[in-house]
């Protein structure tokens, strides 16, 4: 692999993973989510330096030039992250979905408890005037 | 109240039992809580349970939150933090719903926050003391590291950075019940409590094997925990902090958890 682009590979890996610290640091991402993340950029990064192992893993998979071997690895990553992702959301918009059906559930708790409790004052207010009457 | 302030006859302690699919043994946890140390307000978090955990904790007398999903055991424990918080309970005591906790311990807990000097946070330690509790090898190779790094970190003896049975004062309270770590939280909250300068001291506890149901670490799990806490640990120690000076109080995150 040519240098020049090694160097790019390389500047780009430690930038990712400078970055995904940096937003754990900041809170701005969870653990749970930085993983995945941390892995990608640690493999990528590991191919970039160690130039033999990319090419070896590049004869394997039948590539010629081991460059496209990286991007191949980094395209497979994407796809897994976004397959995550996808997954995540779907978890997401499930848990969205019981909340507000819990929420609407005990808002019409809370009223129909409330308009008892009304009705009951009344009752007990036209006891009361009727008593005096 | 000074922080310190041994527990009175009129301080409120509450104890906070998360529960996910433990029905064969959180009945016999809360009677036994009620039994042994009768003091004590008991909630069960029933962290979205598909079982009977929720019916059967609120027939052997405890209050009972759902929580409409699982969240997990952070977002469990941490529901227990805030309740205790709003209602302005001095103390709270974390018992788990799988009964590997011994109710008969927590008065050497409370003893231990009553001592002097105190702490803000008493936890139950297995390995305090030698008490003959072996637990699994996957499990006891990650306490072990935990516990290593914990100590370096603290500068004091840190022997069981994962174990859930807890004593915390109110301040700890405040703290937690603001921010608290998402998943595996123990590990990380000893060390959120000692960047806020919250002081925490063990005592040895006996503990029983599990009474039934599946610890929430699986052997599969294992590895993505030590790897979590690990990152959750080296990444803590580069957060800036609102570090407020010894003694003073609400010493409380500034930024909040999501």
């Amino acid at each position: 692999m040519e240098s020049r682009l090694q160097i790019v590979a390389i500047v780009g890996a430690v930038g990712l993973l400078l970055l995904v610290l940096e937003l754990v640091r900041r809170r701005a991402l969870m653990e749970r989510y930085a993983l995945l993340w941390l892995f990608s950029s640690v493999v990528i990064l590991g191919l970039a330096v160690w130039t033999d192992l990319l090419n070896a893993l590049a004869r394997q998979m039948g590539i010629m030039s081991a460059p496209n071997a990286l991007f191949f690895v980094a395209v497979a990553f994407i796809l897994l992250l976004l397959l995550h992702f996808s997954a995540a959301m779907s978890r997401l918009s499930d848990q969205s979905k019981v909340l507000a059906q819990r929420q609407a559930i005990l808002e019409h708790r809370l009223s129909e408890t409330e308009r008892r409790a009304e009705a009951r004052e009344l009752e007990a207010t036209s006891e009361r005037t009727g008593a005096v009457l | 109240m000074p922080p310190h302030s041994p527990p009175t006859d009129r301080s409120t302690c509450l104890a906070v039992v998360p529960a996910y699919n433990e029905a064969a043994t959180v009945g016999n946890v809360v009677t036994q809580l009620r039994h042994k140390a009768p003091q004590l307000d008991v909630v069960v978090i029933d962290d979205g349970s598909t079982d009977a955990t929720a019916y059967i904790a609120d027939r052997a007398g405890a209050r009972v939150l759902k929580m409409p999903f699982n969240l997990g055991i952070g977002g469990a424990v941490q529901a227990g933090f805030k309740y205790a918080d709003e209602n302005g309970y001095d103390y709270m005591v974390q018992v788990d719903g799988d009964g590997q906790h011994d109710p008969g311990e927590i008065s050497k807990l409370f003893s231990a926050i009553e001592d002097e000097g105190g702490a803000d946070m008493i936890c139950g330690s297995r390995f305090a003391t030698a008490t003959g509790y072996i637990a699994p090898i996957s499990r006891r190779t990650g306490i072990h590291v935990f516990a290593f790094l914990l100590s370096r970190l603290l500068r004091q003896p840190v022997t069981d950075p994962t174990s859930g049975f807890r004593l915390y004062n109110r301040r700890a309270i405040t703290l937690f019940a603001h921010d608290y770590p998402h998943d595996y939280p123990e590990v990380e909250a000893v060390l959120m409590l000692h960047h806020h300068r919250l002081t925490m001291r063990e005592v040895s506890v006996r503990m029983f094997q599990r009474g039934g149901g599946t610890s929430s670490i699986g052997s599969g799990k294992s590895f993505y925990y030590m790897v979590k806490v690990l990152l959750a640990l080296f990444v803590g120690l580069g957060r800036r902090r609102a570090v407020p000076r010894p003694g003073e109080p609400a010493a409380v995150a500034a930024e909040h958890g999501i």
